[in-house]
């Protein structure tokens, strides 16, 4: 297993190397008796990136693109099948449980739906309080303003009215800024953002984004954004990656990557999005069929059986994520012809 | 707005000062409130409003598919017949002959342990008792392959096609008997966006060729810009805004829509990179605002707002809006707003 040196420094706080997650295919005991080989799903297979301190890193790929298993594998949730995630040049295979627990302070989680997040039996202020209790248990006396501070940073005023409301009490808007809280009192470092605001009404959102934009700054954070959604990512990511069946086929600046973008894929993905214009409707061609079975996926390059592209090589030969222009990967075996 | 309900061969549906109001533990809900619109032949007409805005409830009711807990009032003029009118026996006739709804989730609306073929001859039999199994089944298969499924894919459970293949069968259901109205409510909402964007294709392709009307209900505002030729913007139970995709999408008229549309994130590098952040959360219905019920988020509210509601009015040819902005009032006191064509 490699170590924690391939990008490490100051300004790397998140490294993943060739990272693959395959989840075995439960069968009956009769298949299980006969010896038959067990099929895996290949939700993750081989993928390598690194999140830079202070920067938001976007993932964004379609349903079954692995990118929030690629999410619980960096915050320890999940145990990849091979390959390194290193967390400030912490190896997560190569600590103790109860040191990942501790570690888990500087990571923190807000996910899609804050109603299934929150317990609907805890207070507002009780529910934020969770990780102080666990993380900070010393500090029990501080606990309460700590709280009330927080309530406050995410935008929801007066504090100490929302501090005593249970989460059914409180519109949709307010209790993703609650899950923004409990997030943040642990003061954690890197925050997993799993599609954080794809359940908000349109006119709710721009101010969600605008709140984890502010507080990013705030407290110096730094994010993994996870979405399908790739116009709001615009709004929010510095860099992004585009899975496609568990593979990363282009990383590099949003802007690049909007752009410019090199693999046939994101080309598609980004061609998909409707735009708010209806001078500016879609011309192009969507491609043929549909995201293959992770559990067989296609030979060589995944994307090859839908790819306008696609040649014989395609087919045979798996094309490697190589850097085209400075900081900009794609792995297509043409990719030259899109610069 | 004029109560026109003579048969204009252009219009397939009017619907008239419709009202829904649910019976809840707190009180009534006024859940869609005095609605008046066309549906012309032909057309895709977008229903775009934000949760709790009265979309889905609205497309329910043009079904007639509500709980006998809501109360509906009003009109629903289709094809020169009342629908409201209608006993069970033409009801049953009307959905699926003539107005047929395709859900979020197609997986719901397919019955798991029926075969896809099975599911469009069955309709056809309901429907049309005269039909022999052998050209149900042809037709069946004819249709199932213009919407791009293979043909031996019919003997397939649900469970065995994609998303997007779905949706496109429960389109087929629709077209099966020749309806003349498709409502989609959220039908595209659950996909990834490539399948989406074919879908979008798919809906285009068979209102040209099979002449269907299309109500897309949506809370996806680029959506609406893509696929459809008009517009209604819904907000707490009322239209907000009517009008062409194009006209309301480069000169909206209600503050609702003005602020609505500059907060949308467009995928463009070249637009805005500041998205517009509207005050407040949309109300609840139990306990709506009085007057306009947009007036506490509004940034042009006046003093009339807070106490009569506006009539939704047509202020250019085609394009109405419900605001006292663009209406004269003896309360009034600034002036109206002209709108040129």
């Amino acid at each position: 297993m490699s170590n924690c040196n391939e990008h490490s420094g100051m300004e790397t706080l998140v490294d993943v190397q060739n990272l693959k997650k395959w989840f075995p295919i439960q069968k009956g005991i009769l298949s299980a008796l006969s010896g038959r080989k067990i099929d895996y799903v290949r939700a993750v297979d081989g993928v390598s990136f690194h999140i830079r301190r202070g920067e938001v890193f976007g993932l964004a790929g379609e349903s079954g693109s692995g990118k929030s298993t690629i999410g619980r594998c960096v915050l320890g949730l999940e145990k990849p099948t091979e390959g390194t995630i290193c967390f400030d040049e912490i190896n997560l295979a190569k600590i103790s449980a109860e040191e990942l627990r501790r570690l888990r302070r500087r990571m923190q989680v807000i996910y899609q739906d804050p109603l299934a997040s929150l317990n609907p039996r805890m207070r507002i202020g009780e529910a934020i309080m969770q990780g102080l209790k666990i993380h900070y248990p010393d500090r029990a006396a501080e606990h309460r303003d700590l709280v009330i501070d927080m309530i406050q940073r995410v935008g929801l005023t007066p504090p100490q009215f929302y501090y005593e409301k249970f989460p059914h009490q409180i519109s949709g808007g307010q209790r993703q800024r609650v899950v923004i809280a409990r997030a943040l009192i642990t003061r954690p470092e890197l925050i997993l953002a799993d599609e954080p605001i794809a359940m908000a009404d349109v006119s709710v959102r721009a101010l969600l984004l605008d709140l984890m934009i502010q507080l990013k700054k705030e407290f110096n954070l730094t994010y993994l954004f996870i979405t399908h959604d790739l116009a709001t990512a615009k709004y929010i990511c510095d860099r992004i990656g585009i899975l496609y069946l568990g593979k990363m086929v282009e990383v590099g600046s949003l802007e690049s990557v909007y752009q410019k973008p090199l693999h046939p894929y994101t080309q598609a993905l980004l061609a998909a999005v409707p735009v708010p214009d209806p001078h500016k409707r879609r011309k192009k061609e969507m491609p043929r069929g549909e995201i293959p079975n992770p559990i067989n996926p296609p030979s060589g390059c995944r994307f090859h059986p839908r790819c306008p592209f696609a040649t014989e090589l395609c087919k045979q030969e798996e094309p490697e994520l190589r850097e085209l222009e400075p900081g900009h990967f794609a792995a297509c075996h043409y990719a030259e012809q899109f610069l | 707005m004029e109560q026109k309900t003579v048969k204009d061969n252009d219009v397939l549906l009017q619907i008239r000062n419709l009202n829904v109001t649910y019976k809840t533990r707190f009180g009534p809900v006024s859940a869609v409130e005095d609605i008046s619109f066309d549906i012309k032949r032909g057309e895709i007409l977008g229903l775009v409003g934000e949760s709790g805005s009265g979309k889905s409830t609205m497309g329910k009711a043009l079904m007639r598919m509500l709980p006998r807990s809501a109360k509906v009032t009003g009109e629903m003029i289709f094809d020169g017949e009342d629908v409201m009118k209608y006993n069970e026996d033409q009801l049953r006739d009307f959905r699926g002959k003539r107005i047929s709804m395709i859900f979020q989730d197609p997986m719901t609306s397919l019955n798991p342990v029926q075969r896809i073929s099975d599911h469009v001859v069955e309709a056809i039999e309901v429907h049309e008792p005269e039909t022999k199994k052998e050209s149900a089944l042809k037709r069946a298969r004819t249709l199932i392959e213009r919407l791009g499924i293979a043909r031996r894919r019919l003997p397939d459970f649900p469970h065995q096609l994609s998303g997007g293949m779905r949706q496109r069968v429960m389109i087929g259901l629709g077209l099966v008997l020749n309806a003349d109205l498709i409502i989609a409510d959220e039908a595209t909402t659950s996909l990834d966006v490539i399948v989406e964007a074919k879908l979008v294709d798919q809906f285009r392709q068979i209102r040209d060729e099979f002449g269907v009307s299309l109500l897309v209900i949506t809370h996806n505002i680029a959506l609406v810009a893509e696929l459809c030729d008009r517009v209604a913007v819904m907000y707490a139970g009322q239209i907000a805004e009517i009008g062409p995709v194009e006209q309301v999408f480069d000169n909206p008229l209600h503050p609702y829509t003005k602020g609505l549309l500059k907060s949308v994130p467009n995928i463009r590098l070249d637009e805005r990179e500041e998205l517009y952040k509207m005050a407040g959360e949309p109300p609840s219905l139990t306990n709506p605002p009085s007057g306009c019920r947009f007036h506490p988020r509004c940034p042009f509210v006046m003093d009339i707002c807070h106490r009569i509601d506006p009539r939704l009015d047509e202020v250019a040819p085609g394009r109405m809006v419900h605001c006292w902005l663009y209406e004269d009032h003896p309360e009034k006191e600034t002036p109206t707003i002209e709108v040129a064509q």
